[in-house]
């Protein structure tokens, strides 16, 4: 049964998908720590974390595609999920910074001494253990995704709307994360990290795990993706995207198809979440914002949207120009690229990178398998 | 020669009676000084009591130099002085300063508290009295705060020669404060006084209701806590008119923003991001016609609003019309790839404008007219923000009558309702979707001129508008105008009244909550479009 899934799931584009992002999990932990110092192929430290914050942005733009490339579900608050998870990530670690804080309370993070809290919140419990810490990073994005999609789907809110809705939740979120009283840390968020499970979040051994971590992360959604598109599931949900009063009237609960796919993608945008805050090495408000859950999207649209593949191509990417181009002289023309780029993909290049790749072999192989068509019909020259 | 004789008399005459005048009240004022110049308690009363009396106009200013102990003497030039603010000595007579060193043997006046009572009476006198009406009104208002009983018999003559209703009234509140706080009139005088308190009905009012003296008599005693109960009551129903008032204000900011949102919605099914930066488009428009009358003709700049407001929807409106023919019309039937077009297109406004302006906050001043407040029973209105509410319902009326009575109104709303049906009747589609596009713009514009008066002029300036905005058109619909109008006043209203009791943040969260469990009822908002199509 898992192998059938599993075949059934991997076409050429996918598996080669694995093996390069596997290949990259591998292949970093060794040029880090095997290579010396002074190696043309050593990476240095602060590459790694880069691109382990590359790496999370890419789960969350497949989150992203998941519902928008597949369902048509256009949210433009997955960023509330992605920090959500970061959030439960970031409360972990601070209980685990125990008495090493400024204020070297065993129990309250330094901000709540600072704010002259007595106790611990009741929200805070429990996040001092790892497994239910991992638990909330994805229980707590999930449950907000499917209170929400419940009574955003089963009202038909679709198309600009839902968008609009989202946007607005993960800016009333942002509010409220900015307030001191609601025991997130206020504007500054939660910071100061010092181990996760025992390990050292500045060390270059953690460093170098987390990335490898987010990869393996990357491959086992980027495989759960697949198999649920590749189900008769994942086809009730590509005919819900095209043709949503269809698909109703053929009897389906497109409602509930549309909770189950959006409550996943927002347990996966978590779980992205909580890897990219020990990597980070903050959390605060501002991940809330709702640029970021759009530019997110555009992550999606630049390496194509409905390619799971392109997702994660188009995150790195457009992060690596992101990176590139606000440390240079050419900073204050980023957001005029950034904005041109909303704009050009949208018009020209509605497929993206790996879709318009994908349909360029498509119409070869289409005009290939014609041109063989075409010398069949023909009669063979006479030896 | 008869005649220049006659002209010659007059003349000297008139002169010498001028002379006469001015010397005799500068003797009288003089002469009031030289008792300053004793040092004695005794003689300082007489001086206070013959500058109150002596009608000059400097008699105010010495009077008051004499309490903030800023009255100089120099009992050897028998000169008084009045030292000003940055240390420097004036003749106090004349208000010349005094040139040179100053007399080495200068000091204050010195002053004990009869002197002080015999000042205070004096001050009173000189205001309670005073010519201007607004000068009356101010002094019967510290008399109520100070309620120093020294001025009473003043305020009685003040009282008695009062003709203007509003200064008779402050006057009669100031002596009734002072007979509450004194403790020795009678009792029915007392509750006399406790009955135009309850009138007066303010939060200064309560102060001095419940800060009786500990000596007063039962019956006033609960005739003030009625006057209280009162009084609460009235503050609190003119609270609530107060957050009516400030919602209705939030709400024609927010008409003005979503009106232009909504009607592109309505007519293209499009969501423009940009939208807010039409808005801050326009903001700047009006700093820039501020700015060129300011280098050019500072006197009109009491129209630059005026002129601001077409140019605004001039800018704007092209800028809209270029943007729907080289991008938006590629998009259409696409309406989520529309919604990250526009967002992009609004990094590009935003940023562009911060490389135009710079980041910071540019200054668009208020036309007079517009400036100020006035009272109305016991809430302030500015009024910015009542034009800026005319300004709303104006641009709303002339937009519902755009749609009524004109062509391109009728072509538009056909569009909305039916837009294949639309086209084969002969309306060109896609130039109703420029103009469309280009008006929503305009009006974005024509908010943003009147957004200049209340808000920062930054390249942000959209951005704090726009979820809002949209909210708006969520919670009204998009089948007409009146959807707008409904939904940005009941969100304003609503957003006013929840902040005292929730916070300005948890009242957006509340108001978001609200909306999404508004569209359980009605997923297309309040005023939906009735049809039988169903999308896609």
């Amino acid at each position: 049964m898992t192998t059938h899934i599993l075949i059934r799931s991997l076409d050429r584009g996918a598996t080669l998908f694995l093996i390069v992002v596997a290949a990259i999990a591998i292949l970093v932990p060794v040029l880090t720590l095997a290579l010396p110092q002074s190696s043309a192929f050593y990476l240095p430290t602060y590459l790694v974390a880069l691109f382990g914050k590359y790496a999370c942005y890419g789960l969350l733009a497949l989150s992203i595609d998941l519902i928008w490339g597949y369902c048509g579900i256009l949210s433009l608050g997955h960023g509330a999920f992605f920090a959500l998870g970061g959030y439960a990530m970031g409360m972990y670690l601070m209980r685990q910074i125990g008495t090493r804080g400024v204020y070297a309370d065993p129990i309250l993070p330094d901000f709540m001494v600072f704010l002259n809290w007595k106790e611990l919140p009741v929200f805070w419990y429990g996040f001092e253990y790892f497994p239910y810490a991992l638990l909330m990073v994805v229980a707590v994005p999930g449950a907000l995704a499917f209170v929400f999609g419940w009574f955003a789907f089963r009202s038909r809110v679709t198309g600009v709307y839902l968008s609009i809705i989202t946007q607005a939740l993960t800016f009333a979120l942002m509010l409220g994360f900015f307030r001191n009283n609601f025991g997130f840390g206020g504007n500054n968020g939660l910071t100061d990290f010092k181990d996760i499970l025992g390990f050292n979040v500045q060390a270059e051994t953690t460093r170098v795990a987390l990335f490898s971590i987010t990869c393996v992360a990357i491959m086992l959604a980027f495989l759960l993706c697949r198999a649920i598109i590749t189900s008769k599931f994942g086809k009730v949900l590509l005919a819900i995207r095209d043709a949503e009063s269809r698909t109703r009237f053929l009897g389906y609960r497109v409602e509930s198809y549309k909770v189950f796919i959006f409550t996943l993608s927002a347990c996966i945008a978590g779980v992205a979440g909580a890897l990219y805050v020990p990597q980070v090495g903050i959390i605060n408000p501002s991940e809330f914002a709702p640029a970021n859950s759009i530019e997110a999207v555009i992550w999606v649209a630049v390496g194509g949207r409905g390619t799971l593949t392109g997702a994660v191509i188009g995150a790195v990417l457009v992060n690596y120009a992101k990176t590139y181009f606000t440390s240079g002289f050419l900073a204050p023309y980023w957001l005029f690229m950034l904005g041109a780029l909303f704009v050009l993909v949208t018009l020209l290049l509605p497929r993206g990178i790996v879709g318009t790749l994908r349909h360029w072999t498509a119409l070869r192989r289409d005009r290939a398998s014609a041109a063989a068509e075409d010398g069949v019909r023909e009669p063979l020259p006479a030896e | 020669m008869l005649f220049s004789r006659a002209c010659l008399v007059v003349f000297l005459l008139a002169f010498s009676f001028l002379l006469g005048g001015t010397t005799a009240r500068a003797a009288s004022l003089q002469e009031a000084l030289t008792h300053f110049t004793a040092d004695d308690f005794s003689e300082t009363i007489a001086g206070i009591n013959e500058v109150a009396t002596s009608g000059d106009p400097r008699a105010l200013t010495v009077i008051r130099a004499l309490q903030d102990g800023q009255l100089l003497f120099s009992a050897e030039k028998k000169a008084v002085y009045v030292k000003d603010a940055s240390g420097k000595l004036t003749d106090a007579a004349t208000g010349q300063p005094v040139d040179g060193t100053a007399p080495s043997d200068v000091d204050v006046v010195r002053l004990n508290n009869r002197l002080r009572g015999a000042i205070d009476a004096a001050m009173g006198g000189l205001t309670l009295l005073a010519k201007s009406a607004s000068i009356r009104y101010d002094a019967a208002q510290a008399v109520f705060k100070s309620r120093q009983a020294g001025v009473l018999p003043t305020l009685e003559t003040a009282l008695a020669k009062e003709q203007d209703a509003s200064v008779k009234r402050a006057m009669l509140e100031a002596r009734a404060a002072i007979i509450l706080s004194s403790g020795k009139a009678s009792d029915e005088d007392k509750l006399a006084a406790v009955d135009i308190i309850r009138q007066r009905a303010d939060q200064d009012s309560l102060g001095l209701l419940s800060s009786l003296p500990p000596d007063t008599s039962a019956p006033v005693l609960t005739s003030a806590a009625a006057a209280i109960g009162a009084i609460k009551n009235r503050l609190v129903l003119w609270e609530a008119v107060q957050n009516a008032w400030y919602g209705i204000s939030l709400g024609s900011v927010l008409l003005l923003a979503a009106i232009g949102l909504a009607i592109t919605f309505g007519v293209m099914g499009v969501i423009n991001m940009a939208h807010g930066e039409m808005v801050m488009i326009g903001a700047y428009v009006t700093f820039v016609v501020q700015e060129v009358i300011r280098n050019h003709n500072p006197a009109l700049f009491d129209y630059s609003l005026a002129i601001a407001i077409p140019l605004s929807f001039f800018v704007a409106g092209c800028i809209g019309i270029v943007i729907e023919r080289t991008i938006i019309r590629f998009l259409y039937g696409r309406p989520l790839e529309t919604l990250l077009a526009t967002w992009g297109l609004s990094l590009i406004l935003q940023q562009a404008v911060r490389s135009a302006f710079g980041p910071n906050n540019r200054d668009v001043g208020n036309p007079s007219w517009m400036s100020g407040a006035f009272d109305l029973g016991g809430i302030t209105i500015t009024y910015n923000r009542l034009w800026i509410i005319c300004f709303a319902l104006a641009v709303f009326i002339a937009l519902l009558a755009l749609l009524r009575y004109t062509r391109f109104g009728l072509e538009m709303r056909a569009v909305t309702q039916n837009r294949p049906m639309a086209a084969s009747m002969g309306i060109r589609t896609s130039r109703v979707d420029a103009l469309t596009f280009g008006l929503g713009s305009g009006i974005a514009g024509m908010a943003g001129v009147a957004l200049s008066q209340i808000d920062n002029v930054s390249p942000n300036l959209g951005q704090g508008y726009i979820i809002d905005s949209f909210m708006v058109v969520v919670f009204g619909g998009v089948g007409n105008l009146w959807g707008t109008l409904v939904g940005s006043f009941v969100l304003g209203i609503a957003n006013k009244f929840l902040e005292p009791y929730a916070g300005a943040v948890l009242g957006k969260i509340a108001i978001l909550v609200l909306i999404i469990l508004f569209i359980q009822k009605r997923p297309r908002g309040m005023f939906a479009l009735k049809g039988r199509a169903v999308e896609a």
